[in-house]
């Protein structure tokens, strides 16, 4: 629903039976309650979650506003830096960069609009606004990253303004640290009628599969990802390499730009060069509905990351009836029903292995693809993750 | 003549909360298990039902899945998911039941208990928040109406936060159909019903289901 100011009643299409209603009667329960969101960015995945959630909760009588920090450019290095070593990837973080993003949390803390029932600051650049909280107003600090390998120098020395919060949340257990404060697990959604989710007419779809150069004349096996090392599309292409042998498939490998370094772009770029069943395309920026259109057209979607984040990308598919072959990684088991609404695997024969039994198997991935949208829509839609967010401002604020 | 008291339906928000204990082995899941609150039992024996796909084949509760399917224990694993909250009545008695399981599978192991070969085992608790959905009945057939509607919370808020943590043994569909509507028979049949036993929404359709044919039988008549 494209420029359109969403409604939580525009949900009821989508949502599980009595769903909006019940979210409609907790917001009558919660209306007044005032909360505020920090981050430290209006672009990127956590944005476009936020551009959503922030004007339902509005309609659902929740008084929801959202504030950006501000930083100078070495502050900029300096966060980069710390969400670096949060990943796991060791940096040299010295005294005064962490001075600095407590004094730039402090900074923002005197600009900022922060008087609220729940203040929920997103990752770690704003951090440092705690350091000025007020005791009335409970404090919420949701990270979105992975802090399992979490560089334990930097980890123990931002581990005590984290708790100077009242709670944090994490999108997986696994990806939480060990803390002296309650940690809560919300998991990401997807929103069903964003660019990226909405219903597509074929019409509509064969305009972008054109335009991205995509026949359709064979089945479509899909990996959306970046053309990273750690994303593993080389082995993606061997696995499409031993399925060639007994189906006529084609692969699309779809992802951003790479980022400079580490990439592995030509190395995809080489193994396809000489096959033209092997499609792959650099996105444009913002690529929602490329990728809708690419998603529909798939007829099986894989997720073969060596190390992942959550990886919503599985329940995109998953919304739009594929089954899903993937890794352990990250928060991808997570939202399947293994043997269900997919399958997870270990290594390029084991997803060769599955990518066969499923073309061998139409029915199956009609009944995976059904059952992993209904999935989808008992615990991955916007519309859990809203009453993710009531639950929490209700025990919160209690 | 006096109003007959409605039955209100409430839902519920969860919110699940990590605690700082964790099992890589049986041996660990037995002696965490000793120690976690027993609201933590709770949560992974029945609180998962709030999110839980429709699975035939799945084991029943969170300690029976993760042995099966994580340590690859089937024949602890099938003990578990014999574990019957249902019949057992409390969490404080499934806690030991679960406890009494484990140890006596750990005294017939002959070697050291296998260690998971996946994820290990993450203890919760879920915070619930009780929410009225707006759906009240004074009738039986208002009753059968108002529960094909309501959010699927308000199944498990009745029939089981009811039953193991609010201790009204029967769950509150038996209690007011029995209580206020005085139709022993038909709360004896409800109150039957095992909570544990599919989805939430496979739940509501056995509650479905029993009223529709009391309410035929009730016409026929």
């Amino acid at each position: 629903m494209p420029g359109a100011l969403i409604k939580i009643d525009d949900y009821r299409q989508v949502a599980p039976r009595g769903t909006v209603d019940f979210l409609m009667r907790t917001g009558e329960r919660l209306r007044g309650k005032r909360l505020v969101h920090v981050s430290a960015s209006r672009y990127g995945p956590l944005a476009e979650s936020l551009d959503r959630v922030v004007p339902i909760l509005n309609d659902l009588g929740i008084e929801t506003s959202w504030e950006i920090t501000i930083g100078t450019a070495d502050f900029d290095q300096v966060t980069r830096a710390i969400a670096k070593g949060l990943a796991g990837t060791e940096q040299v973080i010295t005294d005064s960069m962490l001075a600095r993003l407590r004094e730039t949390g402090i900074d923002n803390a005197q600009r900022l609009s922060l008087s609220a029932d729940l203040v929920m600051v997103h990752d770690a650049p704003p951090l440092g606004l705690v350091e000025r909280r007020d005791e009335a107003t409970r404090w919420v600090w949701r990270c979105h990253h992975d802090l399992s390998a979490a560089q334990p120098q930097l980890w123990n020395a931002l581990r005590p303004m984290v708790q100077r919060y009242d709670a944090s949340v994490f999108s997986l257990a696994r990806f939480a640290a060990p803390l002296s404060i309650p940690r809560f697990i919300v998991y990401p959604a997807i929103d069903p009628l964003s660019e990226r989710n909405r219903e597509m007419t074929r019409a509509e779809q064969a305009t972008h599969l054109d335009r991205l150069r995509v026949p359709r004349d064979k089945p479509i096996l899909l990996q959306v990802g970046p053309f990273e090392r750690q994303h593993d599309p080389v082995g993606v292409i061997n696995a499409y390499r031993l399925v060639k042998r007994h189906h006529e498939v084609r692969l699309v490998l779809a992802g951003p730009p790479p980022a400079p370094g580490g990439n592995a772009l030509g190395d995809v770029q080489e193994a396809a060069s000489h096959d033209p069943d092997i499609v792959v395309i650099v996105l444009p920026p913002d690529p929602q509905v490329e990728l809708n259109a690419l998603e529909r057209a798939a007829t099986i979607a894989i997720q073969k990351p060596l190390k992942a984040d959550f990886t919503i990308e599985v329940a995109t598919a998953m919304w739009k009836g594929k089954p899903v072959i993937g890794t352990i990684a990250g928060g991808i088991p997570f939202q399947m029903v293994v043997n269900v609404t997919g399958y997870t695997v270990e290594t390029v024969e084991g997803a060769a292995f599955r990518i066969r039994q499923l073309l061998s198997n139409p029915e199956l991935i009609g009944r995976m693809g059904a059952a992993g949208r209904e999935h989808v829509r008992r615990n991955f839609l916007v519309t859990r993750h809203l009453s993710d967010y009531l639950a929490l401002i209700a025990h919160m604020t209690r | 003549m006096s109003e007959t008291q409605p039955f209100v339906f409430l839902g519920c928000l969860d919110l699940n909360e990590l605690l700082p204990h964790e099992a890589h082995d049986i041996r660990e899941l037995l002696d965490q298990l000793e120690k976690v609150p027993v609201e933590s039992v709770f949560c992974h024996m029945s609180a998962a039902l709030l999110h839980r796909p429709v699975l035939a084949e799945a084991y029943p509760n969170d300690f029976s899945m993760w042995v099966g399917t994580e340590v690859r224990d089937v024949r602890l694993a099938e003990r578990l998911a014999a574990v019957d909250a249902f019949y057992a009545g409390s969490m404080d008695r499934v806690r030991e039941e679960l406890i009494a399981t484990i140890s006596d599978h750990l005294q017939h192991l002959g070697s050291a208990p296998p260690r998971t070969q996946g994820k290990r085992f993450r203890f919760f608790v879920t915070h619930l928040v009780p929410v009225p959905t707006g759906h009240q009945a004074r009738t039986l057939v208002e009753f059968r109406d108002a529960l094909a509607e309501v959010d699927v919370s308000a199944v498990f808020y009745h029939t089981i936060e009811a039953r193991y943590r609010a201790g009204r043994s029967r769950g509150d569909f038996a209690e007011w159909v029995g209580g206020v509507l005085g139709r022993a028979d038909l709360a004896d049949r409800l109150a039957h019903i095992d909570p544990h036993a599919g989805s939430l929404e496979r739940i509501r359709d056995r509650h479905l289901s029993v009223l529709s044919d009391a309410i035929a039988a009730e016409e026929a008549a």
